[in-house]
């Protein structure tokens, strides 16, 4: 079984690969793209409230922070993208160790370290509104000046190869959290911090690791953002929808599991698209929308992915 | 091996436990009992470090274990059980022996082994890969067992691991437990079914509102007026004693 999941999966990144060969539509390719950038978003929600149990409704703030770090670096100080995004890497990582050290120092869990996630994200907001380095207000507008040092593209497809790579990687980094120690230690933390603490695990620690791999992703994300969109504000860099996005992909494909974000990403706006494409009564959409996604989260509680889990299981635990 | 002094806490005013002293010595069974509300629970929760103490101290193998969280009290090698169950509900019951494991070792394969090994010893080999929450109480009282055994203590503290259990998985657990302190575990154990403790124990603690108001071996403390008023109620010692007296 073990090998036939594999081949699986090494056909679906070749055909991920060859996709835009395939694929002549731009505007596919785009949307593509966003499912994929979506998906690694969602990944990033997906190590902190699907594996370690830590709910955050604010993880906006780490791909905020990253977008403003590294678009600040390129129009204010001339530092290419590439460089920008491992800054804002550190810069997301950063965010994370703040939030996360404020809220697990002093015991915050649930709905509380939910709100206090909100209310940092907030927080942000209207600070990047009203200080100067940020544009404030007018937000920052960025250059397009195409090139791999500047993470900037004429054809869609270089932003589909970066998608599809972020992806990949984040794709690499839960696989690993199913297979080590720091995983299991996610896991038992997220079902018992008590039963996890009784038996040896530091669980503030491994908490700050699991906020600051977190951040780190939503930083590296919010670059790409920048770099592809050209432009952000405060309402675009900390909004709650893209947090709520985060969640949701990761909620309807399955939390704290290796692909949930992937197909959560790839079913909603999948949804989305097609609803909006062939219902076109305003508002129609939305509300067909929002009833496919109540029946996923009502019927689903283990996302889509609980519906092929209960075969695949009991392997998980055993070497393969 | 585990000595602890003066310790005391209460909760808005309510002293739970107060200035208790008891000792542990290294290869013995000893069970601390009580009645319910007693205060063996909170007592044992400041041994393993998740109450802190209003006064008093734990010292584990002559080394302060003042202020150290939890995590850090089992890397010293002592270990507890929670008297209602925590497993980890979503795990398998290996995956919930692994987390133990992993405190030994980095390494995935040689945690699930020794998980596994220790599945063996307590008899749960064949639910290692049923979900943790599917368990039946014995079941998750043996989880329970096997997790801290996992960590490889010197000391396991187990609360209560016989509440809820019918007479055969008493005697199943008891021997469990005999088998453990044979494999060189030193065990420090909360009870309530007073046959188990009488069995099973080198020394006995009895803890009364709070107070430790009797200890000794299990045989001298079964006898003690006050240790059956604690837990027959008043007078009932007095009761007990009238027809033996007719008798002799």
């Amino acid at each position: 079984m073990a090998v036939r999941t594999l081949l699986f999966l090494a056909a679906l990144l070749v055909l991920a690969l060859i996709a835009p060969l395939l694929i002549a539509n731009r505007f596919l390719i785009d949307v593509l793209t966003l499912i994929l950038f979506s998906a690694f978003l969602g990944q990033s929600w997906n190590i902190l409230g699907g594996y370690a149990g830590q709910f955050s409704f604010g993880s906006v703030v780490f791909f905020g922070t990253g977008a403003y770090t590294s678009s600040i670096l390129l129009m204010t100080f001339g530092i290419d993208a590439w460089i920008g995004a491992i800054a804002a890497l550190f810069a997301g990582a950063a965010v994370g160790a703040f939030v996360g050290f404020l809220s697990f120092r002093y015991g915050l869990r649930g709905s509380y370290f939910a709100l206090i996630t909100l209310a940092f994200a907030e927080v942000f907001k209207v600070l990047a509104n009203s200080v100067e380095f940020t544009g404030g207000g007018i937000g920052i507008f960025i250059e397009h000046e195409p090139g791999l040092a500047r993470l900037q593209f004429d054809d869609p497809a270089g932003y589909y190869y970066i998608a599809l790579a972020l992806t990949v990687v984040s794709l690499a980094i839960a696989w690993w959290l199913e297979r080590s120690r720091f995983g299991a230690y996610l896991k038992a933390i997220r079902e018992n911090e008590d039963a996890a603490e009784a038996l040896g695990v530091n669980a503030f620690r491994c908490k700050m690791y699991a906020i600051m791999i977190s951040g780190a992703m939503g930083g590296v994300g919010g670059t790409f953002y920048a770099q592809k969109f050209l432009y952000i504000d405060p309402p675009i860099a900390y909004g709650v929808a893209t947090s709520v996005e985060m969640l949701l992909v990761s909620i309807v494909g399955g939390m704290g599991t290796v692909f949930g974000p992937l197909v959560g990403s790839f079913v909603l706006h999948g949804v989305n698209e097609v609803t909006r494409h062939y219902i076109q009564t305003p508002g129609l959409s939305l509300i067909v929308y929002g009833l496919i996604l109540i029946a996923i989260i009502g019927y689903l509680p283990n996302g889509l992915i609980g519906l092929f889990k209960g075969r695949a299981r009991p392997k998980d635990a055993e070497d393969a | 091996m585990l000595d602890v002094r003066g310790l005391s806490k209460s909760f808005g005013g309510l002293a739970a436990v107060s200035n208790v002293d008891l000792s542990v010595d290294a290869g013995r069974i000893v069970s601390l009992i009580g009645p319910n509300g007693a205060g063996k629970t909170t007592l044992f929760a400041m041994v393993a470090g998740f109450l802190t103490p209003d006064a008093g101290s734990v010292r584990f193998q002559d080394r302060d274990l003042a202020g150290l969280k939890p995590h850090r009290i089992c890397g010293r090698g002592m270990v507890r059980t929670f008297q209602i169950t925590q497993p980890f509900a979503g795990l398998t019951t290996l995956e919930n022996v692994m987390v133990g494991a992993y405190h030994r070792t980095a390494d995935r394969r040689e945690a699930a082994t020794r998980a596994r090994a220790v599945l063996d010893r307590v008899g749960m080999a064949a639910q290692a890969e049923q979900p943790a929450d599917g368990l039946t109480v014995a079941g998750r009282k043996r989880l329970e067992l096997a997790r801290a055994l996992a960590t490889e203590p010197q000391l396991l503290l187990l609360d209560e691991v016989m509440a809820g259990l019918n007479p055969t998985e008493i005697d199943e657990i008891v021997g469990l437990i005999k088998q453990i302190r044979a494999g060189g575990i030193t065990i420090f154990l909360i009870e309530h079914v007073m046959q188990a403790v009488m069995n099973l124990s080198d020394y006995t603690y009895v803890l009364n509102d709070g107070v430790l108001i009797a200890e000794g071996a299990p045989a001298e403390i079964a006898a003690d007026p006050r240790v059956v008023e604690a837990y027959l109620g008043h007078g009932a010692a007095e009761r007990m004693r009238t027809p033996e007296d007719g008798h002799a």
